[in-house]
């Protein structure tokens, strides 16, 4: 059986040939359309996803949610403190969650806290992963002595241990929201950079990125859109659960009292705020903010680990 | 086995030409031409064995000659096979004369101007003339790029094809290589390791090379679709009139292919002729053992009678001939002196030291 | 039971202790079938397949990628995990059918009675543990023998392998071997409690020619010594043609022929035995292009209706549509199609 030697009966040939995808088989299965549907084979991870959209969109909108403005020192009155959950404010409305001491609702409060923790946990990992995918790319990438600098950069930043790191920074710097995330900015960027360099060296061996070199393409361009999208995948599973781990560090700097002001407390402050009040009974202060600190980690962390297994090189194929 | 035919003790190692063009039949011109390359890969001391060197230690540098100067030539429109086990160096060649690693000594040279002296326009065109095909499907091709955009995206970049006509062109590569255009929207993990290994000749192809280095681009491949990639090769080369460099293990492949051979071993080249008389009459104890130990359809319940010893380390290669630990004929001269690559029949060469008579 | 006076009919000892005719081949698999329970549909990976080797036998079960000749193999060893476990089928090892043996009783087989050589050497050898660790520990698992008997008989199989100064190779780890000794050190391994049978996936294929040479060799002569039953799983007919007895030819899950080596290598019926063997460079004309089987194999999820061969088949037609059965239109020879090559010598 001669090949034929005609280019278009060659097709006609591999007509035959069809896909190797199964049944399944959309005309175009995209990585993302593949990636949605592996995800979503575990109820538990859809189920963290879910609260977790949940708890974003309460942040995002909190301004319009909130029954109260905890910021605004006109809208509370000291004389509301520490009245239990379910009471009935002067106003006429209740405090489902309770006041903490300076008779803010405990609802309101939560919600801009969580806006405030997941704000800068975010924002910080965001800064932190761009300066740590560009530092680990071309570290990866160029190799020798730029390697060597780089890497010792980030191994003497990775000694230290984060929490001193941030007081120390935070005590030169003074408070305010934009002195935390350059605090949590300086404490991440490190561990990015490090876990970049990793699979970018792993990508860099394979063949795809010989073959855009011998094809003559511009550095820049073997970069950004060869090398990136397929160091992106490891990345986006450490950044999802580094970003629990930045707004659980920024509750604890806020619960030993740095960072944030009194007038704008996040989760941390208002559990450091509540905590004298633990043992005299009202729990309120204190527990109910920690609980939305902790679903709010437990389910980032649910769906990094998802997101972790199903990016995982050795499953896919 | 061991033809002679300057029997003189006296005759004198051949020279560069006569060694890089053994085994030519024709006078076409000179596509690509090797002059003592090598390369070396160093694995220099870190601070901490530099500190212990200081203080007493001998911890030296590790050197690995992969490739250790070779003299090569290929003339237009020819196949030239080249052969060999693990660290013989065959793939880092490849990948030298493909520019995507530099050498460490000897020139490349291409239409007769060495490459790398090349500046600007004039080394991105020669560049371009040279690809490679390579071996593992999986990993050959951007998993997050679309084929279209995988076989279109340097054409465009270097302007080879307007944007308006980019559709068409890359339709038309692909039919080329036996593939159905109207999947040029898939992702590579939609097909199987023949239609992937298509789609990276048809990116080579996109760029109109004259030269294609395939590094064992068969290797991985089921014997059906072997069969499929190999006629596809023969069908492209009477197409176009390109010129291959085709790298492989396999001897079957490499006969049915080629029209010259070279045999290599431990970085050096050890014999290199016409493809048929190679087979036909192996003249290095090497190459005699490979095609020995080559099993074949038709040769039943044999007894084997295998190379005695293992592939030497190419951090420790043996002095004088590297083969001669394995070598059923070695003589005292053997291990210390380098046999020279000496034509030992019209358009033969090979290394060894039984060629002196 | 001890065996009578007068010349009793040599026997062998079964997996379950009891003694068996010594001419009971040491491995009969009848009807087998494992099936993957996966979330996209049922693959068939094997798909009644059939064959028996005897003692001292060397068996090639040659096939392409998704031909399902290892899932056979682990078949055999009881190593197929979720989502797949064998669905029918018996697989009779000295005439005891171990297809439905538990983990338990499997594991007091494999090693002792039942060997496996795995593709990359390193799926036996454990790469923090010294070689004579692993070795020692793979006599005594199955045998109270004391740590110096037990060396001395793992340097004794190191030297039957072919391995030069085994007494100092004993305490070297495994990243200090080259691929090629690795492989010898797993056969020694395998070879070590002295099976009856030995199922080898693949295992020379990432080596280089020479070494490749050097180790079949090595298994030919001992599975002739010891007459140890040999399962050879490979792609490589050329393999197959110096090495084994019999062959077996797979695809997509099925044997599709079977016979001796010499006879199906020189006179293929099947047609995909035959696109095989004609699209070996070797048997082609230098320069021509090469007879090729058109397409590919299909996807296991997806196989077409009767013959799984028709769609690359030059002689299909509406008969393939029904799958065929294994017939035997030639003595001791096997096939399952419609159309075989019956005329004239090939």
């Amino acid at each position: 059986m001669s090949p034929p030697a005609n280019p278009k009966a060659a097709a006609a040939v591999t007509m035959a040939e069809a896909p190797a995808v199964g049944a399944r088989a959309a005309p175009v299965q995209t990585p993302l359309r593949r990636f949605l549907s592996e995800f979503a084979e575990s109820k538990v991870a859809v189920g963290a996803l879910v609260v977790l959209i949940l708890v974003v969109l309460c942040a995002v909108f909190a301004p319009w949610i909130a029954p109260q403005n905890p910021y605004d020192l006109g809208q509370i009155s000291i004389l509301d403190g520490r009245l239990e959950p379910g009471s009935e404010s002067m106003d006429g409305w209740t405090f489902w969650l309770g006041t903490d001491d300076q008779g803010r609702d405990m609802v309101s409060a939560i919600l801009y806290g969580l806006r405030i923790s997941l704000g800068v946990g975010v924002t910080s990992g965001m800064i932190a992963v761009f300066i740590g995918l560009t530092v680990g790319m071309i570290a990866a990438y160029f190799g020798g002595k730029v390697d060597t600098v780089i890497m010792r950069v980030v191994d003497l930043q990775l000694s230290f241990p984060a929490i001193l790191v941030a007081l120390i920074l935070l005590a030169v710097l003074g408070t305010g929201v934009d002195k935390i995330v350059i605090a949590l900015v300086v404490v991440q960027w490190a561990y990015y950079a490090r876990t970049v360099r990793a699979s970018s060296l792993v990508e860099r061996r394979k063949e795809y990125m010989e073959a855009a070199h011998c094809l003559a393409l511009p550095t820049r361009r073997i970069l950004f859109r060869h090398m990136l999208p397929n160091v992106l995948p490891p990345l986006i599973v450490v950044a999802t659960v580094q970003v629990a781990h930045a707004i659980s560090l920024e509750a604890t700097l806020s619960f030993l009292g740095l960072g944030l002001p009194i007038t704008e407390p996040s989760l941390g402050l208002l559990i450091s705020n509540g905590f004298k009040y633990v043992l005299s009974g009202k729990y309120w202060i204190s527990v109910f903010p920690g609980v939305a600190l902790l679903i709010t980690i437990v389910v980032i962390n649910l769906v990094g680990d998802r997101l972790r297994d199903v990016l995982n090189p050795r499953l896919q194929r | 086995m061991n033809t002679i035919a300057q029997p003189s003790s006296t005759a004198q190692p051949s020279t560069a030409t006569e060694i890089a063009n053994a085994g030519k039949t024709s006078t076409a011109r000179t596509l690509v031409e090797l002059r003592g390359v090598s390369k070396r890969f160093v694995k220099t001391l870190d601070l901490a064995e530099k500190a212990a060197n200081l203080l007493g230690a001998n911890v030296q540098e590790q050197v690995v000659r992969a490739v250790d100067k070779v003299d090569l030539t290929i003339a237009e429109g020819e196949v030239v096979g080249l052969v060999g086990e693990s660290g013989c160096g065959k793939s880092t060649l490849g990948r030298i004369i493909a520019g995507i690693l530099p050498q460490s000594e000897g020139t490349v040279a291409f239409r007769g101007r060495d490459v790398s002296a090349l500046k600007g326009k004039d080394a991105r065109d020669a560049a371009l003339k040279i690809q490679m095909i390579f071996q593992d499907p999986y990993a050959s091709l951007n998993p997050r790029m679309r084929v279209a955009e995988i076989i279109g995206e340097a054409p465009r970049h270097h302007g080879l094809v307007s944007a308006q006509g980019l559709d068409s062109y890359v339709e038309e590569v692909m039919l080329r290589v036996g593939l159905d255009p109207s999947f040029k929207r898939r992702y590579p993990h939609q097909f199987s390791g023949g239609q992937r290994q298509r789609i990276g000749i048809a990116r080579a192809l996109a760029v109109k090379p004259d030269f294609l280095v395939c590094d064992e681009a068969v290797a991985a491949l089921d014997v059906s679709i072997q069969a499929q990639v190999l006629n596809l090769f023969m069908d492209l080369r009477s197409e176009l009139g390109l010129t291959y460099l085709f790298i492989s293990h396999d001897l079957g492949v490499v006969e049915h292919l080629s029209d010259r051979v070279a045999i290599m071993y431990l970085g050096r080249v050890v014999e290199m002729a016409a493809t048929e008389e190679l087979f036909a009459a192996p003249n290095h104890p090497y190459t005699q053992a490979l095609l020995r130990e080559v099993p074949r359809l038709d040769s039943r319940r044999r007894t084997f009678e295998p190379v005695k010893g293992e592939i030497p380390s190419p951090l420790s290669p043996p002095p004088g001939c590297h083969f001669h630990p394995r070598c059923p004929f070695a003589m005292d001269r053997c291990r210390t002196e380098q046999p020279a690559l000496r034509e030992v029949a019209p358009g033969r060469i090979s290394a060894c030291h039984l060629n002196d008579g | 039971m001890t065996a009578a006076v007068a010349s009793p009919p040599a026997t062998t000892l079964a997996a379950t202790g009891t003694r068996v005719p010594q001419d009971t081949p040491a491995l009969v698999v009848e009807n087998l079938r494992t099936h993957f329970f996966t979330k996209a549909g049922v693959v068939k990976a094997v798909d009644d397949v059939s064959f028996s080797v005897n003692r001292g036998e060397i068996l090639g079960l040659v096939g392409e990628s998704g031909s399902g000749k290892t899932v056979t193999g682990f078949s055999i060893l009881g190593l197929v995990d979720e989502p797949g476990r064998i669905v029918g089928g018996r697989i009779l090892f000295n005439g005891e059918d171990i297809a439905g043996y538990g983990d338990d009783r499997m594991r007091n087989l494999r090693g002792k009675k039942i060997a496996m050589i795995f593709q990359d050497p390193m799926m036996t050898l454990n790469p923090v543990l010294r070689i004579d660790t692993q070795m020692v520990e793979a006599i005594q698992a199955h045998e109270k023998v004391s740590r110096a008997d037990a060396l001395a008989r793992a340097r004794d199989a190191l030297g039957q392998v072919g391995i030069a100064s085994p007494e100092e190779r004993l305490h070297a780890y495994p990243h200090q071997f080259s691929g090629g000794m690795r492989q010898r050190v797993s056969i020694a391994i395998a070879l070590i409690n002295k099976p009856d049978l030995i199922v080898a996936d693949e295992p020379t294929t990432a080596l280089d020619v020479t070494i490749q040479g050097q180790i079949l060799y090595e298994v030919q002569k001992l599975a002739r010594g010891t007459r140890t039953a040999l399962i050879w799983i490979t792609h490589d007919l050329s393999v197959v043609a110096g090495l084994a007895d019999k062959v077996c030819v797979m695809y997509a899950g099925r044997v599709v022929e079977s016979g001796t080596v010499d006879e199906v290598l020189d006179r293929p019926l099947h047609p995909y035995t035959h696109g095989l063997i004609g699209s070996v460079p070797s048997q082609n004309n230098r320069g021509q292009p090469l007879r090729q089987i058109p397409g590919m194999t299909p996807s296991l999820l997806n196989l077409p209706a009767g013959c799984a061969f028709r769609t690359r088949c030059p002689r299909a037609d509406k008969v393939c549509e029904v799958e065929p059965d294994l017939t035997s239109p030639l003595p001791n020879r096997e096939i399952r199609c419609f159309h075989p090559h019956l005329e004239g010598a090939a």
